[in-house]
């Protein structure tokens, strides 16, 4: 009886460790596959030209997507100079200052902000900065990129500051620092490692989004100079390619693609490499 | 570094504290001279929950003062009375007197008062930076930017750690052992300059070694500073304090020399208490 159950518990225990081993790998598998895909497609259509060139009009051949991606830096710029700051104060807020009630709906409200789909923070942005102007804009998509930064880099910066052991902070308000004294010169340095990556995830995120910005930054074959036209992105490239009837223009999709998810993990890697070389993430 | 504020800001509380000094005698006049904390009266809340009850004792200057009691008697909120730092905590209240050198510390202002009062707490808990930054970064935030480097010599060298860490002040905090991670805690509540170290259980995640080195420090420390320790340890509070008091659910039950509580205790309570049969 006894060993009937020992058998049964450890072989429910193997069955259990292969399916959580399976999924684990799973995850993995779908980024190496995507990676693989991509290379395969995108990488043979990669050449200098698509880092310096235009695009060629239609019918030609050839040409690049200097624009799109001068583009993209450029709406996640904005994106970053408008939604990180937000998000990383009202994050401090949560998580130092927010009584339970007010905290609640904060933290309910991003919640709910985060789950606004992009098609509808784009209306938004198309209504507050298109409509008025009557044209589309960089500014216009930056505020829309900006507006799902936001949430993301709440919660990120409440969940790290969170995380910070409270001893840390009694030692600083034991020394005569002020509350906010102490967030700065103690905590938030504390937490940086972890709230620099949840920032870089989140501008990772939006990079990829292609929604708000169709009706915000539009697109644009040509350059787009300062901050009030029309610009060309990645993403929506991607999309306008990806649907023309050209095998050209598909495998120049394929190479936007490669290129937008090259961006996102050098950004990934990089902030990891830096962040441990100042040894900031062992405290995270 | 002796504080400026000392002599102004005479309060009403204080004026009667003052005047009720100047009518008892001579030598009730002179000792009272040699106290640096005296507690009145001191009832702490927890919301409803009351977790300290009309507490009376006073602390001695330049001597160390150890608080001992089983877990939950309060000692410990009653030691973070002392430098107030049970206000992080809402929904607390403190009703009572307790005046640091005569003056009413609940109507000080707080950074100065932590200033004056520095606190150890029971795990090290050094801040992610180097250990110079550790040791200087309270007298940043009190903005002195003088001979910073000669300071953290100084209080490195008071706290017994200037030896094993001089080659290495710009190395992190958290890179040396635990035993040494308390005493950079202790070298950076001394940068300051506090008149009164409070130690909140400062060795009990440390091994017995390093235990006496931190006690041998206290004892070092008592030229220029007096301490109040809070203590579960029994054999500790008798090696390292003069005084002892004894606490059990938030009431201060015994207060005397070290040598007389351990040996003639008054109290039954504390009697049984050091003799282990509870706690």
């Amino acid at each position: 009886m006894r060993q009937a159950r020992l058998v049964w518990r450890k072989s429910l225990n193997a069955v259990m460790l292969t399916l959580t081993g399976v999924a684990a790998f799973g995850v993995v598998a779908i980024l190496f596959l995507i990676l693989g895909y991509l290379i395969w497609n995108g990488g043979r259509s990669l050449n200098f030209d698509f880092f310096t060139q235009l695009p060629k009009p239609v019918g030609e051949t050839g040409g690049g997507m200097a624009n799109a991606i001068l583009g993209s830096l450029k709406l996640l710029f904005l994106a970053a100079l408008m939604g990180l700051p937000v998000g990383l104060l009202a994050g401090v807020y949560l998580a130092e200052f927010g009584g339970k009630v007010f905290s609640f709906v904060i933290r309910y409200t991003t919640d709910l902000l985060n789950g606004v789909p992009s098609i509808v923070i784009g209306i938004f942005a198309y209504t507050l900065l298109v409509l008025p102007v009557k044209h589309f804009s960089t500014l216009a998509g930056g505020l829309a990129l900006a507006v799902m930064v936001i949430p993301i880099t709440v919660r990120a910066t409440e969940e790290f500051l969170r995380a910070i052991p409270g001893s840390l902070r009694e030692g600083a308000m034991a020394l005569g620092a002020s509350q906010w004294r102490t967030i700065a010169t103690v905590i938030l340095p504390a937490a940086s490692g972890g709230i620099i990556t949840g920032m870089l995830l989140s501008l990772a995120r939006v990079a990829g989004e292609t929604a708000p910005l169709l009706f915000t930054a539009f697109s644009n074959r040509f350059w787009s100079p300062g901050w009030t036209q029309p610009t060309a992105s990645l993403p929506v490239m991607i999309y306008t390619y990806a649907i023309a009837p050209y095998d050209d223009w598909h495998r120049q999709a394929w190479a936007a693609g490669l290129i937008l998810l090259g961006l996102v993990l050098l950004a990934n890697m990089g902030c990891r490499v830096v962040l441990s070389r100042r040894g900031i993430t062992r405290s995270v | 570094m002796a504080s400026a504020s000392q002599g102004n800001n005479a309060t009403a509380a204080q004026l009667a504290h003052q005047m009720r000094v100047s009518e008892k005698t001579p030598a009730a006049v002179e000792k009272e001279a040699s106290v640096r904390f005296e507690i009145s009266d001191l009832n702490f809340y927890y919301g409803a929950k009351q977790a300290v009850f009309g507490l009376n004792l006073k602390i001695p200057k330049n001597k160390v003062t150890a608080l001992i009691g089983p877990s939950g008697c309060g000692k410990s909120t009653f030691l973070r009375t002392l430098n107030r730092m049970n206000e992080t905590i809402r929904n607390t209240r403190v009703v009572g007197h307790i005046l640091l050198d005569g003056q009413n510390i609940l109507e000080m202002d707080v950074v100065k008062l932590r200033r004056r009062v520095g606190m150890v707490f029971q795990r090290p808990n050094p801040f992610p930076k180097s250990i110079y930054d550790n040791v200087a970064y309270g007298l940043r935030i009190n903005g002195y930017s003088g001979r910073l480097n000669d300071l953290v010599e100084h209080s490195l060298k008071r706290a017994a750690l200037w030896d094993e860490v001089k080659d290495a002040l710009h190395k992190s905090a958290f890179a040396l052992s635990g035993g040494q991670q308390q005493r950079l805690c202790i070298a950076r509540a001394l940068a300051v300059d506090p008149e009164v170290l409070l130690l909140d259980e400062p060795c009990s995640a440390l091994d017995p070694v390093t235990t006496a080195k931190i006690e041998e420090l206290m004892f070092q420390l008592k030229d220029s500073c007096t301490m109040a320790i809070v203590t579960h340890n029994m054999q500790q509070a008798a090696r390292a304090s003069d005084f002892t008091a004894f606490m059990l659910d938030g009431k201060l039950i015994e207060h005397n020399e070290t040598s007389k509580l351990f040996t003639t205790p008054q109290d039954p309570r504390t009697e049984a208490y050091i003799t282990g049969r509870f706690g």
